[in-house]
């Protein structure tokens, strides 16, 4: 399969000033700095393929809008290769920007005080997007994200879902092989957000578009992407199938039980003896949680042993969410780092 | 071409949607007219001419000044600054076309917007006011698009030069104010570049500020005759072309240590 991004080796360093304390510092600083080099995104590697949906995921300032800005061409990386559509994206600017589309959540691509119409038009002329190709491509997409209305008002007036939809269009107007998303769905309710992601799912099975999504809301990479890349203080910690993520980290159940009367973990212990699983207290009073690995028998084991031994009000089970999981990686990995 | 081209036409629109802007403009200009006009009237008492103007010509001169400011000024260098500094010019590296190219472009679209619904119909009113000469020679004319297209240029190319420079410095406001004072000070806006010192003079002669305003006024107020209407354009042209090259190198060196503040 074709190779739609290919970055060897990767790395962007930052030099930034440290500013010394106080006044007599102040007065320093006007003379000469301490610098300081910060690496944002060291040597990583990795590659997509055509028609992937890959997430792109990672904490606050572990990199990824430096190399997504690298990749895009915005930034020139400080050492290492990337190769984007078979491009060096900062060398071959102009002619590779036209193979892309990306669509920023926090920045609006569109002209703020002009309608939606005029800035597609802009687009259509700065892309050189052929009339009937535009037509038919863009019927579609207007179609599909149910944006025809709000065309001829400006963007200023949009609220923000209407905004984003908006904005994806105009990603998509030069219909690019590629796609970056940088946190499309920041701050969309969530009819908005099954839209968004709808229309991405039917884009990438209709065209083959290849879709590269960054996003704090692993609930938009769960229902996109199969693979995941996720990145900590500039490395890749984890490069592979969102599944296997899952059954790696994410083994077991939780089960909930609302005890009747007050209970204490000594009384509890030995429920547990000779199975794979431990109590953890509930955050309300009487509440306990036994964490169990994601075997039938073990869980009808203890929930039996449970509630022979003990009143139960209540009994839930829990799956661990991907949420729990990214965060368990994150703090193992601060541990261990 | 034809992105350059539309480009010119969005900020048509985008002069269009803010018209209060354009009404104050259009206060705030005949205001500066008036005061020149009377403020000259002092100044020359009953002489007849000085430094080779007479009062008629030096009343048209600011007059013809001022309307070509509407054409040539733009803000585009506080623009350049204002999206560097949110971080939005990440997206203009992300268009497959030449940013500062495109800023020229807004920069002609609102000039273009100024001069047909600003300076021609102002230009209307003062002459009804004040006695203004106008020349009745083709010629005259012809130089006087020339020179205020060129005068756009190398107006336009000072102020890419400045916003450029927020790529280095981050935050120059200061930078952009000094800028705007020089270029009315020394382009011959507020006083023709004939009425400073001998050595000043000398000096102006090396800069490229009486580029933009004292040419294409001495040119249209016939100043400039024969020749030196030649050699005003040859000026303009020359420096047109050489302040391509700083503009130039700074992009590329900027373009390499770019940083894109916030996000």
């Amino acid at each position: 399969m074709e190779k739609v991004i290919d970055v060897q080796s990767l790395r962007k360093d930052f030099k930034s000033h440290s500013s010394r304390s106080g006044l007599k510092g102040a007065f320093r600083d006007l003379f000469t700095r301490n610098y300081k080099v910060i690496s944002a995104v060291k040597d990583i590697s990795f590659t997509v393929n055509e028609g992937e949906m890959v997430g792109y995921i990672g904490e606050n300032g572990a990199g990824k809008s430096t190399s997504i800005k690298m990749l895009t061409g915005i930034l020139t990386p400080t050492s290492g290769i990337v190769r984007v559509n078979g491009m060096d994206p900062h060398k071959e600017r102009e002619k590779f920007v036209r193979s892309i589309g990306v669509v920023f959540g926090q920045r609006s691509q569109l002209w703020w005080d002009i309608a939606v119409q005029e800035s597609f038009r802009l687009l259509k002329k700065v892309y050189n997007v052929p009339d009937d190709v535009y037509n038919e491509h863009m019927n579609h997409v207007i179609e599909s994200l149910d944006i025809g209305p709000l065309l001829d008002k400006p963007v200023r007036k949009l609220s923000l879902g209407q905004r984003m939809r908006c904005e994806l269009a105009a990603a998509l107007l030069h219909n690019p092989k590629l796609l970056f998303l940088d946190e499309p769905t920041i701050g969309l309710d969530v009819l908005v957000k099954l839209k968004i992601r709808n229309f991405l799912k039917e884009i990438n099975e209709k065209y083959k578009t290849t879709i590269l999504l960054t996003t704090h809301d692993l609930t938009d990479i769960e229902a996109l992407c199969d693979r995941v890349v996720m990145l900590d203080e500039g490395q890749i910690i984890y490069d592979g199938e969102l599944a296997k993520l899952r059954s790696n980290w994410g083994e077991g159940k939780q089960i909930e039980f609302q005890f009747g009367e007050q209970v204490s973990g000594e009384q509890l212990q030995p429920l547990l003896k000779e199975l794979e699983a431990e109590w953890t207290k509930g955050d309300r009073e009487n509440v306990w949680i036994a964490n169990v690995v994601n075997e039938e028998h073990v869980i009808s084991e203890v929930i039996g042993r449970v509630v022979a031994a003990n009143r139960i009000t209540d009994i839930k089970i829990h799956e661990i969410s991907t949420e729990e999981i990214i965060r368990n990686i994150y703090e193992e990995g601060m541990r261990n780092g | 071409m034809g992105k350059y081209i539309e480009m010119i036409r969005v900020r048509f629109l985008m002069m269009l949607a803010y018209r209060t802007n354009y009404y104050s403009g259009i206060l705030i200009y005949s205001i500066n007219i008036g005061a020149y006009y009377f403020l000259w009237n002092a100044i020359y008492g009953g002489k007849g001419e000085i430094e080779g103007l007479s009062v008629i010509q030096m009343t048209t001169y600011v007059a013809v000044a001022w309307m070509a400011r509407a054409f040539y000024f733009n803000n585009i260098d506080r623009e350049i600054a204002q999206e560097i500094k949110e971080g939005k010019v990440a997206v203009e590296f992300i268009r497959p076309y030449h940013y500062l190219l495109m800023k020229t472009m807004q920069g002609l679209g609102e000039g273009i917007f100024r001069l047909s619904f600003f300076s021609i119909p102002g230009m209307i009113i003062v002459s009804l006011i004040f006695p203004i000469e106008f020349s009745a020679a083709f010629s005259t004319w012809m130089f006087f698009v020339i020179a205020i297209i060129l005068s756009f240029i190398v107006n336009t190319q000072i102020n890419l030069l400045t916003g450029v420079m927020t790529f280095f410095f981050f935050n120059n406001d200061g930078l952009i104010r000094a800028k705007r004072v020089v270029i009315d000070l020394f382009s011959g806006l507020l006083l023709p570049i004939s009425f400073y010192p001998g050595w000043a003079q000398n000096v102006m002669d090396f800069l490229p500020f009486q580029a933009i305003s004292y040419i294409p006024s001495m040119i249209f107020t016939e100043g400039f005759t024969g020749s030196a209407v030649w050699e005003a354009i040859l000026f303009q042209l020359v420096w047109a072309v050489i302040l391509i090259l700083p503009i130039q190198a700074l992009w590329v060196i900027a373009k390499k240590r770019l940083i894109v503040q916030g996000g």
